[in-house]
């Protein structure tokens, strides 16, 4: 299979203190397969994204070789990143009340984008987005598009950033704790969502999470990331049934002993 | 021990001067036996939350009472020691003035016992919660998620209280932290002989824990069940959410 993103290199550190956050971590990603970040709060699996995206403050610099269809867009000017962003790299972020504007209702936001990256009239647009958020199980969308962002629920918002990804037609996914803060209902929605969009565009995907049964679920292949370097990847099964690492094999315990005892009180597996 | 009595609770919906009530929680009853781990699982917005601070007393109920051994909670000297809480939000739970030892002193104070009785036990209790007793000098935005959460629980056990409420304590934590602090819970259980109230989202988590679950939805109890009979649930709301759990 051919790569679609490959990451050579790439350094983040801060400038004022001169630390290190992301130490020299290569990856690539595979046209079509989903690649899960995994590892503890702080490891650096948001920075690395929001690297690839050119989203991390001011204070952050970065170097190295991002190389996305044989394109180096760690080169690029801010200005023809931004017609890439959307377009061609969509991220889905873990707070869908912070990623809409307050001010305005979700349909605001939502034919502003389209209108940025497609010339279609404002009718086309409207048809196409009411179509992708039935799909995604929002019913009503119209009156959805006419609500604020603080009127609709966690699990909600997320549907709906999931219905523009499907809209935008991404080469590739970043979706960055999306289910985190879901409760586990609207998790398991949103998880289901996520699979079928894959399905669906056929597009690539990188997916940050924590959670490794999520992972476990929508992943190919898996890196574990720890203290900004990553420790070891491969192929999700590999990974989780014959970690190499400590860290890996540590990681996967401690989920192992909340999942287990819970499958020994449901009678699973006797 | 802990007695909610048919509790109601409504808030005033969209704005200040609408007459509109928007019913929170309805008719609930539920009790907390001594030493026993009771669960609450919800959803987002199914009123938990609320109830968790009826049971705290912070929040008065429309009708109905709450009784901790038969007195009312509403009372702030029947609250003063007996009941304590961890929050799920660790950055906001501790006041970013104030190091470690001052926070676990914080309600300590108040029961006016000999400062150095006091100071003797913040060693103890730190290291009852598995920090080394160094911490004490250090302010809450050095200490990581899980670290913090620990000086919560450290804060809460310090009053010897008969009833814990944690309400969503872990869910902000890493999954490998959540285990840790999970198992300090249990240790610390067993040492005081408290009742936890813990309140969540992720059935994972309290089937570790529990003795016995509530199943929380729009405000009224949907189910009570002895964890070890967790497989067995009637009502439909209860099997969908079973059902819709992603294990490992």
């Amino acid at each position: 299979m051919k790569n679609i993103l490959e990451v050579k290199n790439l350094m983040v550190w801060d400038i004022v203190s001169g630390k290190k956050i992301i130490q020299n971590s290569s990856f690539d990603l595979k046209a079509g397969s989903c690649l899960a970040i995994v590892g503890e709060s702080g490891s650096g699996k948001s920075v690395t994204c929001r690297a690839i995206m050119r989203l991390n403050s001011t204070s952050l610099q970065q170097s190295g070789d991002i190389i996305f269809k044989g394109e180096n867009i760690n080169q690029l000017s801010t200005k023809e990143l931004r017609k890439k962003r959307g377009k061609n790299l969509c991220m889905i972020l873990q707070n869908g009340m912070t990623a809409f504007d307050p001010s305005c209702v979700v349909g605001v936001h939502l034919r502003e984008t389209l209108a940025e990256h497609f010339d279609w009239s404002k009718n086309e647009a409207e048809v196409r987005m009411k179509s992708a958020m039935e799909s995604v199980m929002l019913i009503n969308p119209t009156e959805i598009m006419n609500k604020y962002p603080h009127q609709l629920s966690g699990g909600m918002l997320q549907r709906i950033m999931i219905a523009l990804a499907i809209v935008l037609e991404p080469d590739i996914i970043i979706a960055d704790e999306p289910t985190t803060a879901l409760d586990t209902i609207s998790q398991f929605e949103v998880v289901d969502q996520f699979i079928n969009l894959r399905e669906r565009i056929g597009c690539s995907m990188i997916f940050i999470s924590h959670d490794l049964g999520v992972v476990r679920k929508i992943a190919d292949e898996v890196l574990v990331m720890k203290d900004g370097k990553i420790i070891e990847s491969g192929n999700t099964e590999k990974i989780f049934s014959g970690a190499k690492h400590e860290y890996t094999k540590y990681l996967v315990s401690t989920r192992m002993a909340l999942s287990n005892n819970f499958k020994r009180i449901m009678g699973e597996g006797q | 021990m802990l007695k909610v009595d048919k509790v109601q609770k409504s808030y005033k919906k969209n704005g200040l001067f609408s007459s509109e009530r928007q019913i929170i929680l309805k008719n609930v009853s539920l009790e907390c036996r001594s030493r026993e781990c009771l669960g609450i699982i919800g959803e987002s917005g199914s009123g938990k939350s609320t109830l968790g601070r009826l049971m705290l007393g912070i929040e008065k109920p429309d009708c109905g009472t709450v009784l901790i051994d038969g007195m009312n909670v509403e009372d702030r000297r029947v609250r003063l020691g007996n009941i304590s809480a961890v929050f799920q939000d660790y950055k906001s739970s501790i006041n970013p003035f104030f190091t470690v030892e001052e926070a676990i002193l914080e309600p300590l104070k108040i029961q006016n016992k000999s400062k150095k009785e006091n100071i003797d036990k913040i060693t103890t209790l730190l290291n009852q919660v598995g920090l080394p007793s160094s911490y004490r000098n250090k302010y809450s935005h050095e200490l990581s998620g899980g670290e913090i959460q620990r000086v919560c629980i450290a804060r809460a056990i310090s009053t010897e209280p008969k009833c814990i409420l944690l309400d969503e304590a872990i869910s902000s934590l890493d999954v490998s932290v959540q285990i840790q602090v999970l198992e300090l819970l249990k240790d610390l259980k067993r040492i005081y002989n408290m009742s936890y109230v813990f309140i969540t989202h992720d059935i994972q988590a309290a089937a570790y824990i529990c003795d016995r679950v509530i199943i929380f939805k729009d405000g009224q109890i949907e189910e009570i069940v002895e964890i070890e009979h967790l497989k067995d649930v009637k009502s439909v709301y209860a099997r969908k959410l079973l059902k819709s759990l992603i294990t490992f």
